[in-house]
């Protein structure tokens, strides 16, 4: 066997740290799904009735594309047909009923983010970041909520934010991603029980980052939440997201939806680590990662990232994009993913620029290891008002061994002759003679993989926050077992 | 990966299996900036990707610089002066020379007396066929760079070429 094969063969046998289960008293609902299931989530809740009307159109929605035609057949991903009706759409901890303080928090939920490394404690924060964290389908804690108050800033769990600010849930819910948008994102509408609300008003800088770590624990259930940031006039925030969840036998279901607005001048830098758990060596069990992530800027000026590094899940299925509708506004999607073993990814952006000299970037870096598979799969549309709009992408893959794969699936529409679209790709294999390079110089062939793939993801990586660039780097060592120089 | 990255992460790899405490950053800056002065490189060198972009002169220059700093006891240099200018030529040349030391060898090997003029070499073997068929002083480099190889030739016709018994 050649040096890079044995290599591989070493990074393939890697075990997933954040397995474990949480012992705690969930209140769970029945497997399956009715429109009594969604009235029964919506009054767990306490919901408005507009948000019980916004859920059932999306369910009915959901009933008719299921009999239409059923999920989205064209991504380049396999797996069985997915019993929706097997599957538990609510599960949360039992806890006492109002929270007022991080001390009434279950100790256990306490010490399981502690154990993901994300403690809740607001002074054992090093840094400014505020944390909102969800666990199963609901929000268990969200930390520095008034330090951001004092500045305007709106940073809670979507329950919160429907239960004290209905009119902003009213006015932007669906405004990025209809129900109606795709047989995913419908269930979500449809189910959804938490994830997160941030509300940056006109013109403040949100001094910290804001973060949410979701964490699947029960069994058999299914993750459904939702995100929605809205930056007003002249703000900034930058937002990370993490995730992880228990090693189990089988397939968890997480579909997600994130809707972004940035209004005239606003800027939402959006990061994402996604580590869900991807399934063991012969790929049983792992998360079905089917999310929907896209931002609008709706106003002149405006900016929306994308910055993410997926390592896990047994299949990913995602597309951050961004709606330019605002003239001069920008897009941009960096991307890192890596499958390994029997992992299936098929992801990357829509860029659809309306107004005029709209640009967007697009970075793309796959790496597959193992027998995983990976597809990048991207649109670049321009409508013919966008004048002079501009998109340059570029999609490089890197391939650790010779079971795996690497596809690149680019669309390109334009509809403007003065707009300027650039695509750029191209796939690698670590060579002997870089390994041979790094070993030579006394570094261990595992190191030198790491350091290469590293080298490799450079680009992406310099995109994200400080703390979260290094917990990447980290993460991919993980994923590639080893340590990173 | 900068080279200053790469150069770290060789050196305390190195440095672990010796059995000694590995460099924290600080201390390998210094380090390194003690090593770029020994070759006469710029700073601005290590924060670049390791050979991206690099020209021949450079990446001739990278590896003395990465030979200062993980000083191996054993360094063979193969055509280390090939498609060097004079001034690269000169650096790299003060550089080997500067490395020199009782306790490490260096094999360059070259085929040119070019270098040779900057590096005064201990010993100088030729090798024809994979087999060495003459050694000597720095006055052998001198011989062969005024009469080519030709004599040498004719000098040992019995030799086989290797394996080929």
């Amino acid at each position: 066997m050649s040096t890079t094969a044995k290599t591989v063969e070493a990074l393939v046998n890697r075990e997933y740290e954040w397995g474990f289960v949480t012992d705690i008293e969930a209140d769970v609902i029945p497997a399956g799904l009715n429109e009594d299931v969604v009235r029964l989530i919506s009054s767990k809740k306490s919901e408005p009735a507009f948000m019980l009307e916004w859920r059932l159109r999306a369910f009915r929605h959901w009933l008719k594309m299921g009999t239409a035609a059923g999920e989205p057949k064209w991504a380049n991903v396999t797996y069985p047909p997915i019993d929706y009706q097997s599957v538990v759409y609510y599960s949360a901890p039992k806890q006492k009923v109002t929270l007022g303080s991080l001390e009434e928090v279950d100790p256990k939920l306490l010490q399981t983010f502690a154990k993901l490394g994300i403690p809740l404690e607001e002074q054992k924060r090093l840094s400014g970041v505020a944390v909102d964290a969800v666990f199963d389908s609901v929000s268990v804690a969200t930390t520095f909520k008034e330090k951001l108050a004092e500045l305007g800033i709106i940073f809670c769990s979507f329950s919160e934010a429907v239960q004290n600010h209905p009119d902003l849930v009213e006015k932007y819910l669906g405004s990025v991603v209809p129900y109606t948008d795709n047989f995913f994102a419908s269930l979500n509408s449809a189910v959804f029980s938490d994830g997160s609300f941030c509300y940056i008003p006109k013109g403040v800088r949100c001094p910290m980052e804001l973060s949410t770590y979701f964490r699947i624990n029960t069994a058999g259930s299914g993750q459904f939440e939702r995100t929605l940031i809205v930056a007003e006039e002249g703000s900034y925030v930058s937002y990370l997201e993490g995730c992880t969840a228990p090693v189990r036998d089988e397939n968890q279901l997480h579909a997600a939806v994130v809707e972004l607005v940035a209004l005239e001048n606003a800027q939402i830098k959006y990061s994402t680590v996604q580590n869900w758990y991807a399934g063991d060596r012969e790929g049983r069990g792992g998360i079905y990662n089917f999310v929907t992530k896209r931002g609008k800027c709706v106003g002149r000026n405006s900016k929306i990232s994308w910055t993410q590094v997926e390592t896990g899940s047994a299949i990913t299925w995602k597309y951050p994009s961004v709606i330019l509708q605002g003239d001069d506004s920008v897009g941009e999607f960096y991307s890192v993913a890596l499958v390994n073993n029997y992992q299936q990814a098929d992801t990357g952006t829509k860029m659809i620029h309306i107004g005029a000299n709209t640009r967007s970037t697009i970075i793309s870096k796959g790496i597959s290891a193992g027998h995983g598979n990976n597809t990048y799969r991207g649109l670049v549309k321009v409508l013919p008002r966008a004048a002079h709009a501009r998109n340059r992408t570029q999609c490089d893959s890197l391939l650790l061994g010779d079971r795996c794969g690497a596809h690149t699936t680019p669309y390109i529409e334009v509809a403007n002759p003065t707009a300027s679209v650039e695509h750029e790709a191209s796939t690698a294999k670590i060579s002997e003679d870089q390994l041979f390079y790094c070993k030579q110089r006394g570094i261990s062939a595992e190191n030198a993989v790491s350091m290469i793939v590293n080298g490799f993801c450079k680009e992406v990586f310099k995109n994200l926050p400080m703390e979260f660039a290094v917990e990447a780097s980290k993460l991919l060592g993980v994923s590639l077992e080893g340590s990173v120089g | 990966m900068s080279t200053a990255q790469f150069l770290k992460a060789a050196v305390n790899e190195i440095r672990t299996r010796q059995g000694q405490d590995e460099l924290d950053a600080m201390d390998f800056l210094e380090l390194l900036r003690e090593k770029l002065k020994l070759v006469e490189m710029d700073q601005s060198f290590i924060s670049r990707a390791v050979n991206e972009g690099f020209s021949g002169g450079e990446k001739k220059r990278n590896e003395i610089l990465q030979l200062a700093v993980l000083a191996p006891r054993l360094a063979i240099l193969d055509e280390t002066d090939s498609g060097l200018d004079i001034d690269a030529l000169r650096v790299v040349a003060n550089g080997i020379n500067r490395l020199r030391t009782p306790d490490t060898a260096t094999i360059l090997v070259t085929h040119y007396q070019r270098l040779l003029n900057y590096i005064t070499p201990d010993q100088v073997h030729v090798l024809y066929n994979g087999r060495i068929v003459k050694s000597g002083g720095k006055e052998l480099a001198l011989a062969l760079e005024a009469h080519g190889y030709d004599w040498i030739k004719d000098e040992i016709p019995a030799v086989a070429p290797l394996g080929a018994a």
